[in-house]
């Protein structure tokens, strides 16, 4: 089991190396540089000038030396600095990468408090009036499109009912005299978030759960385990759950990355302070550094989720073993 | 610990209130309907048989006959769109088909219980050997964790199965197919059940582990006097295990009959066209004999005897009218108009 996390891990390594090394000659392809940005902003720039910043910056060398230098960085712990923020990229990412956890995190757990009762539920009693209605809403949240369904929420309960705040992440400058008005204030500008985010996720979630539980309770050791007498709360769990669960670990780990780097679009609708919206605005203003490390840790964030799908299904299934 | 509460008690059993006080098993007019699309379609149609204390009955017939709804039916297994739409099933004097949903957790696995045909499929894969005897242990023993513990490594060792402590925490893939089923078994037997139905237990194993199971459920038969449903579709395991025979046929009873009585003078034509095509050992021949036709589709079966349209001796009759079980001895019924 250590032999084959460590192996994994390396391969991890290796993967973000070479994807990283693209991303950044992606990025080099990209109309604009850092410098081009100087000269719109200053019309009396002379030629000679930019010639020096672009020597200054390393942005005359090609991209594989470029690449190599700023890669020698990072592994020496410095992110680099932001050119829109004018702030180092650690200090500007750490507190967004923790809003953007949270809220991802808060998106998950919600979808799955929601979809399993209701995917295990319809499995059960396949055709039934409550399954047709969960199938008939759980293809209406994969069909609406979340930043759609973020403006509605906006119009509904900010601009109509004004119960909830249409965008941010908290309350600026308000001082919290406790730690619980602090979570407070924070989880009401989490709730829109978090709701557009799930609905699609709620859909997706049902429909695995359902299909995968309905594979599970038509196995045999189902008939089995109630032949045994077994109470049909026992044999719905722990037969037939037990079973389902294993194929879903894989869906519930992948989704949490892709919740975590998908929430650009949300995240820009409510104005999070997140990772996504980060992404968004530091490729628009040819931010590299950001972009750079904000690629790396989707990137990342996917692989480990992978890892750790790969590492639960040892757990899930005893037939399978990592020796 | 105190075992001797595990054992079973010979002198609990209720008195049978059915007509024939012998029988601890006794099906009557049994019939299960599969509401279909295409319609309903009867796939158990009026049998009914008794076994006694310590007996076994062997049904036999072609695959899609209806002998393992048969048992599904009496364990209560059948799901929709199937539904057990007559008869009476008693166990012990016990009427098993109105008996409340609740009660029948207490029966399934205490007072009956089952094997099935594939040992692959049917112990669960993700909880080990130990876990899957012991939870049905407790559930009708009603005894702690730990006694349950002694009880199963106790009835794997009864099974055969070499090491049973070790064996207690495999899972279901660490053991080979004859191993799964002598764990089925012991499983099947952990709570002293009055009855046991076999469906199809050795089908999937091969030929000398076949043999070894056959034997170990014979054993633990006398050894626990049980009486005990047997279904196969082969002749030469029936003749080894049972003492009466049940022949089906599109879901029907043709006969029933002692076993040897069954083999020597079959009066239904499709029992002896079934022990005509078996291979004979010592003889030789480029063909074997074989049934002219197949089992007719669920919604193609003849209004009359369901084998007319294979049959060798159908007379006109045959075709528009159910033959009814008649005696033709004692203990030996069939259901033909133009019997051998």
């Amino acid at each position: 089991m250590g032999t084959y996390i460590l192996r994994r891990l390396i391969q991890t390594v290796i993967v973000i190396g070479l994807i990283s090394y693209m991303c950044f000659y992606l990025m080099t392809l990209m109309p604009g540089d850092p410098v081009e940005l100087m000269i719109q902003s200053n019309p009396r720039i002379t030629s000679e000038d930019i010639a020096r910043l672009r020597e200054l910056y390393n942005l005359d060398q090609p991209a594989y030396v470029r690449y190599f230098s700023w890669a020698k960085d990072i592994m020496s712990g410095d992110l680099g600095y932001s050119r829109t923020y004018r702030v180092p990229v650690q200090e500007l990412m750490g507190p967004r990468l923790k809003n953007t956890f949270v809220l991802s995190f808060m998106a998950l757990l919600t979808s799955l408090l929601i979809a399993l009762p209701f995917g295990i539920y319809s499995a059960l009693k396949p055709g039934s009036r409550v399954d047709y209605f969960v199938n008939f809403f759980s293809f209406g949240g994969i069909s609406i499109p979340s930043f759609w369904l973020g403006l509605m929420l906006i119009i509904i309960f900010s601009v109509q009912l004004g119960v909830l705040p249409a965008g941010g992440t908290e309350t600026i400058g308000v001082d919290h005299e406790s730690t619980w008005s602090f979570f407070k204030d924070r989880a009401l500008y989490l709730i829109l978030p978090v709701i557009s985010l799930s609905v699609q996720q709620i859909g997706v979630f049902v429909r695995y759960i359902r299909s995968s539980m309905m594979e599970a309770m038509r196995n045999d050791f189902i008939r089995t385990a109630k032949a045994k007498g077994l109470s049909r709360f026992v044999v719905v769990w722990k037969h037939g759950f037990r079973n389902a669960l294993i194929p879903l670990i894989t869906i519930f780990a992948l989704s949490f990355s892709g919740l975590f780097s998908g929430a650009i679009l949300t995240e820009t609708v409510f104005a999070y302070q997140g990772v996504g919206k980060l992404v968004y605005d530091s490729i628009m203003s040819n931010d590299y550094n950001v972009a750079m490390i904000s690629f790396i840790i989707s990137v990342s964030m996917v692989l480990l989720m992978n890892l750790l799908a790969d590492i639960l299904y040892g757990f899930a299934d005893p037939r399978i073993s990592y020796t | 610990m105190n075992l001797s509460a595990l054992e079973p008690s010979l002198n609990s059993q209720p008195l049978s209130v059915s007509s024939d006080s012998r029988a601890l098993v006794s099906v009557e007019n049994l019939e299960t309907t599969f509401y279909l699309k295409s319609g309903p379609f009867r796939a158990v149609n009026n049998i009914s048989y008794e076994i006694n204390k310590g007996e076994t009955l062997g049904i036999v017939g072609e695959s899609g006959c209806g002998k393992s709804v048969t048992s599904f039916s009496l364990m209560r297994l059948i799901e929709r769109p199937g539904k057990i739409t007559r008869g009476r099933f008693l166990l012990g004097g016990r009427d098993v088909l109105s008996a409340p949903e609740s009660q029948m957790e207490e029966i399934r696995g205490g007072d009956m219980a089952m094997i099935f045909q594939e040992p692959m499929t049917a112990l669960n894969p993700v909880l080990t050997i130990g876990f899957q005897i012991d939870e049905q242990i407790i559930k009708h023993k009603k005894c702690s964790p730990k006694e349950a513990r002694e009880r199963s490594i106790e009835m794997l060792k009864l099974v055969g199965i070499p090491s049973p402590e070790s064996r207690y925490t495999n899972y279901p893939h660490q053991l080979s197919g004859g191993m799964r089923q002598r764990a089925m078994i012991a499983m099947a037997l952990s709570c002293d059940p009055k009855f046991l139905i076999a469906d199809e237990p050795t089908t999937a194993l091969d030929v000398t582990i076949q043999a070894q199971i056959l034997e170990l459920i014979q054993k633990l038969q006398s050894q626990f006097h049980m009486s005990v449903q047997f279904i196969t579709h082969d002749l030469g395991v029936i003749s080894e295990v049972s003492d009466k025979v049940l022949v089906m046929y599109g879901g029907q009873m043709c006969e029933k009959a002692p076993t040897q009585t069954l083999f020597t003078s079959p009066k239904h034509p499709y029992t002896a066209a079934l022990i005509e095509s078996r291979p004979k050992l010592g003889q030789r021949s480029a063909r074997l004999k074989t049934i002219e036709g197949s089992v007719p589709a669920p919604h193609e079966l003849p209004a009359g005897c369901p084998f007319v349209n294979r049959c060798m001796r159908a007379k006109s009759e045959c075709s528009h009218q159910k033959p009814m079980p008649t005696m033709v001895a004692p203990d030996h019924s069939v259901a033909c108009f133009n019997p051998l």
